[in-house]
């Protein structure tokens, strides 16, 4: 209960001038006083610094004494937590608002419970605008490297906070950037830290601050890159960096330019990812006469021609190599040149009638470099071989081998979509996705990069798997 | 391949976070509370409960912390990955030292919260592991460094390093990628979901036995306070949205994790021919971490979850997961605003954990109406069909068969700048 005064205290007109626009302990005491003197909220103005108070010149400047025997001015916590954050607020109503909740406060102390009152939605509002300004200025901040006169670095940051949020604000700088020298200026006022004690200072205009550092070039590269124009999401973006907070941000400079050039590098991802081929042709000369037609990877723009697969079409054993050498683009035929004489040599110790097999190649067309008179065999990439899949994949399709021996590293890619180790890999059966069996081993032309020991060591092995090839294809035919 | 090992800061900085920026988490959140006063004015950095985000780039995306790859070369060929040993994209490198100037450069200048740092899979796993470490450590013991740290480890990696890199960091993570093993198998064949899980389950044994520490001794170390992660990327392979709320459902029981991240896959810079490159749309992500939240966050389990999902296991696009369940399971509304229980009012389409609480705290002093409901949530026609308030009582309403046509959001155009 409140005791009432005298009636010409009650009754008067009071204007509180703050000292502080964030004045919390001022503003608390003197509510306290009024509350004890039972002043009702319509008989009070609260005006800030530079507030307009010469509306209000006609009430009391002086505040009642409350009564001896006045009743303790009850607050909740959470209201008090509530109340000096909204403060900060820059709403010139904000002091009559917190007024009028702490007066009915005193007779429904669960007053601040009702979410849909108005005037606690309100102190809520304002509370958490203040709590969100606090959190991005927190965030978006940006301090300029400085020397001083005596060479040490010193930081400062300009921030133009929209409510008055600085003092509170300060503990969160102090506590990070405790080993650094750094002033933030606003336009409300200024912060200095010396590294052992907190200054403040009076407002501040921008051009009292840096306007570069060199390190804002990384940062805004860094901002550039990490950016996925693939997932164009303006709105959320504008949601939690609204514009007003750009022009002290040195990364926003960039965001117009990578928004409009965010499709265009999208769809040129998308084109060089995307493989369209027509339908497949469904037999082996429809096959030979659409791969010497191929674009789809460089390989194809070289002066060369494509070489297709040759053998039976009902052969038990298909035999992958890479990709046709200098002889075979010449010749237009598969494994004629030095390594397809290497092979043919082993294929007859081990049993194998090359001309009851089908042989091809992983990739169908010579990839080179040209060296004076002669044209360098290149390695396919991943992507070369992975797209000639496509041509593989047909002429499997067609043949349906009960078993593929894949030569060298690319072969086996060409078959399992995946880069395997040749030297882990042969010797042993692998399953592929259509049921057949899959072997692999080197490529001939690497035993004729070798010499001496090595050489026969290579020769032995490979004669090995293709001699437990022969057999398993035997078995295979039952 | 065009190699830039020797190439300046500004132009490794470029390739090293365009290869980190397709791990979607970006957190600085839940960790200890540190500052550098504490530390008598010797140390750099603090963290609060709450991340920061000091930034958001067009894609809508937090930037909290500097992201990066300590280096893109990899060994592995995963073919999502636009790392991949086989992709032609432009490869760097940098020392551990190089990071820990770059993020100290940022920190001070209040660009960051702190490094999250992976690596492409150099030489040994091992050796990639050490080098990370390397960095955090630098960090942590020679600049007294107390901002955040987020660690990922690489797959195989000697346990001891793992535990190492959780000491310096804040959070450490490794990716499960695909939601299936099958899908793992084919589209990351280096990688091994029993492996991975089972790093999983080793830090997950690390932090329990840290916090037990912690509460006994109040100076133990603490090893990753504010836990693990991990990354699933979505639409790259054929699992549903079904299978992918149930993985998550099986890593957040099992490994105690902080959260599960959804990536949509998106295009990359030469793509691997082996993938279909038809990309999921950006709204089956949103739904998926929508989906996410009914677990942690509403008491859902994962099979009611799932229960939204239609015939073909994926949730509906054009409505949120809360809703679609709402809608299946009709008999459960309307629930009284002034009776109802917790659980059943974060049933209510429209009604968040927030505005539940506000609603229960109101209700303590009189009876609650329409417009009272109205003042706490953002859009009250979503929410009436399923309430009874005082003066409200949706007849026939929760039985309409157009009710999802009814609710479901219209299209809309987004406008450009409309700042």
């Amino acid at each position: 209960m409140i005791t009432p005064l005298p009636v010409d205290a009650a009754a008067a007109f009071y204007v509180v001038h703050l000292p502080e626009p964030d004045d919390f302990a001022f503003w608390r005491a003197t509510a306290r006083t009024l509350v004890q003197c039972a002043v009702p909220p319509d008989r009070i103005a609260w005006v800030e610094p530079g507030g307009t108070g010469d509306l209000f010149a006609e009430g009391q400047r002086q505040l009642p004494e409350p009564p001896g025997d006045a009743p303790q001015v009850r607050a909740s916590k959470p209201f008090i937590q509530a109340a000096e954050t909204a403060i900060c607020h820059s709403d010139s109503a904000r002091f009559a608002l917190l007024y009028r909740l702490l007066w009915r406060h005193q007779t429904n102390s669960r007053v601040l419970e009702d979410r849909t009152d108005t005037d606690v939605r309100r102190l809520d509002e304002l509370a958490r605008t203040v709590r969100r300004d606090k959190h991005k200025m927190r965030a978006f901040v940006r301090f300029r490297a400085v020397e001083d006169a005596d060479g040490e670095e010193r930081f400062v940051a300009w921030f133009e906070p929209e409510h008055h949020i600085l003092r509170s604000n300060a503990a969160f700088f102090v506590n990070r950037f405790t080993n650094m020298r750094w002033a933030i200026l606003t336009p409300r006022g200024s912060l200095h830290w010396d590294g052992a004690v907190l200054a403040e200072g009076p407002p501040a205009q921008r051009s009292d601050a840096p306007d570069g550092d060199p390190t804002e070039d990384l940062w805004r590269r860094y901002y550039a890159s990490t950016f996925n124009p693939a997932r164009l999401k303006i709105g959320a973006m504008l949601k939690e960096m609204p514009r007003k907070y750009w022009k002290n941000m040195p990364e926003t400079a960039l965001i117009l330019e990578l928004v409009a050039g965010a499709q265009a590098r999208e769809a040129a991802m998308v084109e060089a990812g995307t493989l369209e081929f027509d339908e497949r042709p469904q037999t082996l000369s429809a096959i030979d006469q659409a791969i010497h037609a191929c674009r789809k990877c460089p390989i194809g723009e070289l002066d060369n021609q494509a070489v297709m697969g040759e053998g039976p079409q009902d052969a038990a054993l298909m035999i992958v190599g890479e990709q046709p050498g200098d002889q075979e683009d010449q010749q237009g035929r598969p494994f004629v040149g030095p390594a397809g004489q290497v092979l043919d040599v082993h294929l007859q110790q081990a049993g194998i009638d090359r001309a009851a097999t089908y042989v091809t190649n992983a990739v169908k067309h010579f990839k080179f470099v040209n060296r004076g008179k002669r044209r360098l065999h290149q390695t396919p990439t991943a992507k070369e071989i992975d797209i000639c899949r496509w041509w593989i994949e047909g002429e499997r399709q067609i043949v349906q081998p009960k078993l593929i021996l894949a030569m060298g590293a690319s072969a086996a890619r060409g078959m399992l979509g995946k880069t395997v180790s040749v030297s882990k890999a042969r010797g042993m059966p692998h399953q592929l996705d259509d049921g057949s069996e899959l072997w692999i081993t080197a490529h001939p032309s690497y035993l004729l990069r070798l010499d001496g020991a090595a050489r026969a060591e290579q020769e032995r092995l490979f004669q090995a798997d293709l001699v437990a090839v022969a057999r398993r294809v035997a078995e295979l035919i039952g | 391949m065009e190699h830039m090992s020797r190439g300046t800061i500004l132009e490794r900085l470029a390739v090293l976070a365009d290869a980190a920026k397709y791990d979607a988490s970006c957190a600085s959140s839940g960790t200890a509370k540190r500052n550098s006063k504490d530390s008598g004015g010797k140390g750099m950095g603090s963290t609060e409960g709450m991340g920061i985000c000091h930034a958001y780039a067009p894609d809508g995306r937090c930037i909290s912390l500097l992201k990066i790859l300590l280096t893109n070369h990899c060994i592995f060929d995963c073919h999502y990955c636009v790392n991949r040993a086989s992709s032609n994209v432009a490869r760097a490198r940098f020392t551990p030292q190089e990071v820990v100037d770059l993020t100290l450069s940022f920190y001070r200048r209040n660009y960051i919260e702190g490094l999250f740092l992976s690596s492409g899979i150099v030489k040994s796993s091992n050796h990639t592991m050490e080098q990370l470490v390397e960095v955090a450590r630098i960090l942590r013991e020679e600049h007294d460094f107390r901002g955040y740290i987020h660690l990922k480890t690489i797959p195989d990696a000697d346990p001891e390093l793992v535990h190492q890199a959780g000491l310096y960091a804040d959070r450490v993570s490794i990716n499960v990628e695909l939601p299936t093993e099958a899908g793992l198998a084919r589209l990351a064949p280096d990688k091994n979901t029993g492996r991975i899980e089972g790093a999983m389950s080793e830090v997950k044994e690390h932090i329990a036995q840290s916090r037990d520490e912690t509460k006994r001794f109040r100076n133990a170390p603490r090893f990753a306070p504010a836990g693990q992660s991990t990354q699933m990327i979505v639409g790259a392979d054929a699992a549903s949205d079904a299978d992918i709320v149930g993985k998550a459902s099986r890593l957040y029981d099992g490994y105690r994790l902080r959260r599960v991240y959804y990536s949509a896959f998106s295009p990359i810079p030469d793509a691997s021919a082996v993938l279909p490159l038809k990309r999921p749309p950006l709204m089956r992500e949103h739904r998926l971490y929508q989906s996410d939240w009914l677990m942690r966050f509403y008491d859902y389990s994962a099979a009611e979850v799932m229960q939204a999902t239609g015939d073909d296991g994926m949730l509906p696009l054009d409505i949120d997961p809360k809703l679609a369940w709402a809608l299946k399971f009709r008999d459960r509304f309307p629930v009284d605003v002034n009776r109802g229980g917790r659980e059943a009012l974060l049933r209510v389409p429209g009604l968040g954990v927030r505005a539940v609480n506000q609603l229960i705290a109101a209700r303590r002093q009189r009876s609650l109406r329409l417009e009272d409901v109205g003042k706490l949530t953002v859009s009250i026609a979503k929410v009436r069909p399923f309430i009874v308030t005082a003066d409200w009582r949706p007849t026939l309403l929760t039985d309409r068969a157009d009710l999802r046509t009814l609710l479901a959001p219209k299209e809309e155009q987004l406008e450009l700048f409309a700042a």
